[in-house]
């Protein structure tokens, strides 16, 4: 994305990443019949100690962007750099010390705790996992870190089931800030919470964020959680990246057709607001990522759409009047105060 | 939407508060078991025979009848045919050389329980430890393991295992690898099945993100979520094991005679069906009520294991019981109807962080 901020305030880099995944047909011979692309050609960075907030429909490709950075899932092409070091494709054994830098928390506070452990057991197991702390000392360590997040030390005996949806995402934060990370992807970590959890949730992570240093890529399809916690945004559409830049930048002033769909669709807080604004009503589904259309992938479904962008797909890059770090992959940007709702898409018929 | 102005609260500890444990699975499965009377007989049926089995040697030193020697003076007829229970202190009559019969299914219960357990556990680790690698591992693995279960799933496993007894010759051991060989096909292709469905689980994605093996997340995140499953299969395995020791046993190529075995003991006993009822009816009685009993004790786990079963059969007193807990935890706050614990009031302070 940005080569212009220097290396050091840069904690992960990732290069034109690339995720596909077989479709395989057939009951005895297993043969590949597509790829869905998941992830396509993918570059963006996430700054030391700020948050990227990472926004785009299901299917975007955000939680496999997430895998990929995670290293949980092997790329197809393309690298991702942590602290400056490459880490596609290292073993499990070379792996193991960047886990402990990078840790995830994930959507659902259910299905992502083991049912069968106990609270204190399923925290510690960072420290188990990476042979850090044993015996009486991981248990204080364990019952330090519920404290730090906010939950009863005195309940590191109980198991998954007795606590609520937040708690539970409470005992994921923990388990996550146990080795005292660098980096936590937040793999839409309140989607499945109440809003009053959410903002309590929320402000957790911005307080670990604070004291610790963390640096976040926070997936989330809620346009308001993503303008509260991020510095940067990155918008994806069909596994790439449509608009990305300073939150401020994208809220204030999208220039992808995409993005100011996405926020015109947003339900908002001011309903005298809301009243004033545009409302573009995008037409069809989401392409299917086995076969994403030519060029533009937003193409099909963009008010602007010219017989270009079905042709030639847009780079992600700085548009005129925008600030060096405001990139969007559009041919044709929105400009300030135009109404796309207006817009006519008599020239690609 | 509002995300500001909301601070967490830490919820205050009192210092008395009693020390917390929140009851695990087995803990839970317990409780339920212990309300179902027919699982709690049947357990007990199995204790009384396991004992029964153990202090077979006690019951010898009572009745001075060692279980191979043959009293043909009292334990016999004049026409050589089996005396009837109670006669001359045979408390269940004599088998067809005037043996003590009640010290003969004594001991005959130490061989299918012993068989039934061993087999048993050895089938239940084999099939736990193919099934999880066959379907964690997946791709050529699971396709090697899980054909090769099908395959030993498809056998016709009375023909094989005679042909196994004969060719390698009657013993115990053999036995106990015989059944032992058909007995972890089944529970393997359950494991494979579940482990395949457990491994997609955010939380095992989440242990390999924090830097697991694979076989700490084989045995430390996947292997407790099949223990349910697995238990009552093993529970319900071993009255198969029994008779399919008496089976091998009664077709002859089991246990060898002198040794009392259950199977032995009918296979003789149908030669004296008309002069001596007691001969066939109380051996077959024993196995009767000891696969019965595991079969019952299985059902009783299961259901145990299962608590959307308890709605269905649950009677007046099941639904006072619950409604009293539920109660319970909607004025406390505690989130887990089962937690013997009473909660801090909350009501200054809500309860959910």
């Amino acid at each position: 994305m940005s080569t212009a901020a220097a290396d050091d305030d840069v904690l992960v880099r990732v290069e034109h990443l690339v995720k596909y995944f077989p479709v395989r047909a057939g009951a005895l011979i297993r043969r590949t019949v597509g790829q869905v692309h998941a992830v396509d050609d993918v570059s963006l960075t996430i700054p030391r100690g700020k948050t990227l907030g990472l926004v785009g429909e299901t299917g975007s490709g955000k939680s496999t962007l997430a895998r990929c950075v995670a290293g949980l899932i092997p790329v197809t092409s393309g690298r991702v750099s942590f602290d400056g070091r490459d880490i596609t494709g290292l073993s499990h054994g070379a792996m193991r010390p960047v886990r402990r830098e990078i840790q995830m928390i994930f959507q659902d506070p259910y299905s992502s705790l083991n049912p069968r452990r106990r609270v204190g057991s399923i925290i510690g197991d960072p420290f188990a996992i990476h042979k850090t702390a044993t015996g009486a000392e991981r248990k204080r360590l364990v019952q330090e870190l519920m404290e730090r997040v906010g939950l009863n030390p005195e309940h590191y005996n109980r198991f998954p089931a007795e606590f609520s949806g937040g708690q539970r995402q409470r005992i994921g934060v923990a388990r996550a800030l146990a080795l005292r990370p660098k980096l936590i992807i937040c793999d839409e970590p309140v989607s499945a919470l109440d809003v009053s959890i959410q903002a309590q949730v929320l402000n957790l992570l911005a307080d670990l964020q604070q004291d610790y240093g963390l640096s976040y890529l926070f997936i989330a399809h809620d346009l308001e959680v993503v303008r509260h916690v991020s510095d940067s945004v990155a918008v994806m559409y069909l596994g790439r990246i449509g608009e990305s830049g300073p939150k401020e930048q994208v809220y204030g002033s999208p220039r992808h057709p995409y993005t100011v769909a996405l926020l015109s669709a947003a339900p908002a807080a001011d309903p005298e607001a809301a009243a004033g604004r545009q409302r573009i009503i995008l037409a069809g589904d989401v392409p299917s990522p086995i076969d994403p259309p030519s060029g533009c992938r937003f193409h099909p479904r963009c008010p602007k759409a010219r017989a270009l962008c079905g042709e030639q797909e847009p780079q992600l890059e700085v548009k005129a009047d925008d600030p060096a770090t405001h990139l969007t992959a559009c041919h044709f940007p929105v400009e300030a105060g135009e109404n796309l709702a207006a817009a006519g898409r008599s020239e690609l018929t | 939407m509002s995300l500001t102005g909301l601070e967490i609260v830490a919820e205050e500890v009192p210092s008395d508060a009693p020390v917390v444990e929140g009851r695990s699975q087995w803990q839970l499965t317990w409780r339920r078991l212990r309300q179902d009377k027919v699982a709690m007989a049947a357990l007990a049926v199995i204790a009384i025979m396991i004992l029964l089995a153990i202090f077979a040697p006690v019951f010898v030193a009572i009745t001075h009848h060692p279980p191979n020697i043959a009293y043909p003076l009292t334990g016999e007829t004049a026409a050589g045919n089996p005396v009837p229970p109670g006669t001359a202190g045979f408390w269940l009559g004599t088998d067809g050389t005037g043996r003590d019969l009640f010290i003969r299914i004594l001991y005959g219960a130490r061989i299918s329980l012993f068989v039934g357990f061993v087999t048993t556990a050895i089938g239940t680790l084999a099939g736990v430890s193919v099934g999880l690698i066959a379907g964690y591992f997946g791709g050529v693995v699971d396709l090697v393991l899980a054909r090769f279960t099908d395959a030993v799933l498809a056998f016709p496993y009375v023909v094989l295992a005679l042909a196994l007894a004969v060719v390698l010759g009657p013993s115990l051991p053999v036995i106990i690898g015989v059944i032992s060989f058909f007995s972890w096909a089944a529970i393997a292709r359950v494991v494979r099945g579940q482990t395949l469905s457990i491994k997609e689980k955010e939380y095992i994605e989440a242990a390999r993100s924090l830097g697991a093996g694979p076989f700490r997340i084989m045995f430390i995140d996947i292997l407790p979520n099949l223990l349910a499953p697995v238990l009552v299969l093993a529970t319900l395995y071993i009255p198969t094991a029994i008779v399919f020791e008496a089976t091998l046993s009664y077709l002859g190529l089991g246990i060898q005679p002198p040794t009392a075995s259950w199977g032995d003991i009918l296979a003789d006993a149908q030669n004296f069906y008309s002069v001596a009822w007691w001969y066939i009816v109380f051996p077959a009685a024993a196995l009767l009520i000891t696969t019965l009993a595991f079969n019952l004790l299985g059902d009783g786990i299961r259901d145990a294991m299962d608590p959307r079963t308890e709605r269905i059969f649950a009677g007046a007193a099941g639904r006072r019981r619950r409604g009293r807990l539920r109660r319970g935890a909607l004025t406390g706050g505690a989130n887990f109807p089962n937690a013997a614990y009473v909660p801090p009031d909350h009501t200054a302070n809500p309860p959910e962080i």
